[in-house]
């Protein structure tokens, strides 16, 4: 997993709640059995027509918002199925990170555990970011995970939460598994008292 | 101060719980399937690690695999099926195959075998896990990356939910289910009320549930946010357990059974938030929006986006309904419908088919109507067929398929055209999810039934009288 310090990049409103993991990622792209290719896929009933042409009405087809690293979102994103295809596909599709009211919490997991910063805000932040960003679609917002910060070019600075250990993992780019198994002791002496 | 099933259940599973980080969770049975595990094996086999325990990791092909005899299948569905034998065979991990008599959805598959037992963590890359809580197991669905933390560690790292309690009281009508307190308690708490949360659901109304119908609502716990659904193993639990095949036996199992007495919410404990529905007036449920908390009584109205409190809510609605194809103010009865799909790990147990069969006995699919009927596993389509009912639904002008998700999800060739409307048993009505483009409308199986004969949403609760 690669480290994630510090984010400077035009944002993207996604104007809607409970965006769940079907819209994210359809689960006819699910049949691969590797990560890649997700990209492609990523809010395909929403980016393609029936016919397989852009969409021109969907935000992320306008022009402007082309190369967005960031994605500003409602409430409950990421709602429904575990697949993890779902971050894969927003991380290929060139998004570093994501704001939203809420998150839901697979989906909430899942990015943290692939370096891509979820990030939860009140409601009326959520409204003011998308107004600002319609507003300017140049405009470029500055994510700081050391700070827990996430600043407007107008110099105005919103906090966020996130546990400090999931904090350390991200900007130092560790994923889970390394210290699962540097827990071996404690497995086993789980498993020796439960057996 | 007391504890909750949940917190016994927790505290029995910490591996180590260091300050500032999150617990370590032991796992008892981890699930797998052909779709979200080839990425997990891959990272295993990149770092060259072992699987810690194959022995209590169970896979089963669902998701992808076609549900009809056809000659040849899709490469995609092959590639991953032969990806999932290829992984089980070289790490020892029992795999239930297609080709074999054991086979069909995992949250299914693995009650019927013994697998799931009360007291338990269980996790699968799947967030219709929480099914496996019905048992008073500790179920709840992954990512990929996990499913490799699993396969490595048996552990996992999480930090602790909250608890909420769902108090139903009351007694069930006639033509009244499992299926319509579940739609009824995410319609009252929203799609996203749960986040956070474990649910366990509690009370007379729940106590008087057998286990298949518990599992129906429990899988539906991940539609109302919530992380895990919970329901106290009892009397009606040990007896289902019972002599399955993994279930332990002689001594063990008065053991297992001392051990389950004690997984109940003591008397004194507190939930960090509750909510309280009586059923006794519930009536059967249809969904008519885009998530599942957008449903309501079959006999009520679609509703307005202007009687919406706030303009997201307005909006969400709007653009739902747009999608939809449904007019505010519309009633839900007489609503057009395509296809009925009754299957699905919510709904495609033995008493799920038997109760659809009672509707349909005698009866015909209306003209326009396609309609399929997927059992959800190798078992269930046995007993079903020793019954019977596969003649009952066949004679209807249903199609009576193998096991498998199906139309669910729509991996495989099962898949509802465009503006097509689904009456389906299943759990999730996210645009385009039955199909690109296809329109779900979420509701029992009796109520799917009753859809599939007349063409149209109806009171199931008119054609049992
Ligand atoms: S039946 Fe549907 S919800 Fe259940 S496991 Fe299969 S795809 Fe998921």
């Amino acid at each position: 997993m690669e480290a994630l310090t510090v984010v400077s990049a035009a944002a993207a409103p996604l104007r809607s709640d409970n965006v769940d993991t079907d819209q994210i990622i359809p689960a006819r792209y699910l049949t691969a059995v590797t990560q890649e290719g997700m990209g492609e896929g990523c809010f395909a009933a929403w980016r393609y027509r029936a016919d397989g042409t852009p969409n021109p009405n969907f935000v992320l087809n306008q022009d402007c918002y082309k190369g967005a690293g960031i994605l500003v979102a409602g409430t409950n994103f990421g709602s429904g199925s575990s697949r993890e295809h779902a971050v894969w596909a927003l991380m290929q599709y060139g998004f570093q990170v994501v704001i939203a009211h809420t998150f839901a919490d697979i989906f909430y997991n899942n990015a943290l555990k692939n370096g891509l910063l979820p990030i939860p805000l009140d409601r009326d932040i959520i409204e003011i970011l998308w107004s600002v960003i319609e507003e300017d679609p140049e405009t470029s917002l500055l994510v700081d995970l050391e700070a827990q910060t996430v600043t407007l070019p107008d110099g105005q600075r919103h906090s966020f939460e996130i546990e400090p250990f999931r904090k350390r993992c991200l900007l130092q780019g560790l994923d889970d598994m390394g210290y699962l198994l540097a827990q071996e002791e404690a497995i086993a002496h789980f498993e020796q008292v439960h057996s | 101060m007391g504890k909750t099933l949940f917190e016994k259940i927790w505290a029995n599973h910490i591996v180590a719980d260091e300050t500032g980080a999150p617990t370590i969770l032991y796992i008892d049975a981890h699930l797998i399937h052909e779709v979200t595990s080839p990425q997990a094996f891959a990272e295993i086999r990149r770092r060259a690690l072992r699987v810690r325990r194959p022995e209590c990791t169970f896979a089963t092909m669902d998701h992808a695999i076609p549900t009809r005899e056809i000659p040849l299948w899709p490469d995609e569905a092959v590639t991953q099926v032969n990806a999932l034998r290829q992984n089980c065979s070289d790490y020892g991990i029992t795999l239930w195959d297609i080709r074999g008599d054991i086979q069909g959805i995992v949250h299914v598959v693995a009650p019927e075998m013994g697998v799931t037992q009360p007291g338990m963590t269980i996790v699968c890359g799947d967030s219709h896990t929480s099914t496996h809580g019905a048992f008073g197991a500790l179920a709840f669905g992954i990512g990929t990356s996990e499913v490799g933390h699993v396969l490595a560690s048996q552990c996992l790292m999480q930090s602790k939910p909250k608890t909420f309690a769902i108090n139903v009281e009351g007694e069930l009508g006639l033509g009244v289910t499992a299926k319509d307190i579940i739609l009824a308690i995410i319609a009252q708490n929203g799609a996203s009320g749960g986040a956070g949360y474990v649910f366990e659901y509690r009370g007379s109304a729940i106590r008087g549930l057998s286990m298949a119908n518990r599992m129906t609502i429990c899988n539906m716990s991940i539609e109302g946010g919530a992380r895990a659904g919970l329901i106290a193993p009892d009397e009606t639990t040990y007896e289902y357990v019972r002599g399955r095949p993994y279930a332990p036996t002689g001594s063990d199992w008065d053991k297992a059974r001392a051990r389950w007495q004690e997984l109940t919410t003591d008397a004194d404990a507190k939930f960090d938030r509750s909510m309280d529905l009586n059923v006794s007036d519930l009536e059967p449920m249809v969904t008519y929006g885009t998530n599942p908390g957008m449903g309501g009584p079959v006999t009520g109205c679609v509703p307005k986006p202007t009687d919406m409190e706030h303009l997201q809510q307005r909006q969400d609605l709007a653009q739902a309904l747009d999608y939809m194809g449904l007019t505010p103010g519309q009633s839900l009865e007489g609503q057009h419908v395509d296809i009925v799909f009754i299957g699905s790990c919510t709904n495609s147990r033995i008493e799920d088919l038997r109760a659809a069969a009672m509707v349909v006995q005698g009866r015909k699919v209306a003209d326009h109507v396609e309609a399929l009927v997927v059992p959800g596993s190798k078992a269930v389509k046995a007993a079903a067929e020793a019954e019977d009912l596969d003649r009952v639904f066949a004679e209807a002008g249903f199609e009576w398929r193998g096991a498998g998700c199906s139309m669910c999800l729509a991996m495989n060739d099962d898949k509802a055209a465009a503006g097509k409307y689904v009456a389906s048993t299943s759990n999730r009505n996210f645009q385009g999810r039955q199909g690109p483009g296809s329109r779900s409308l979420l509701m029992s199986p009796l109520m799917a039934a009753a859809a599939a004969i007349k063409g149209q949403v109806v009171d199931v609760r008119t054609m049992l009288r």
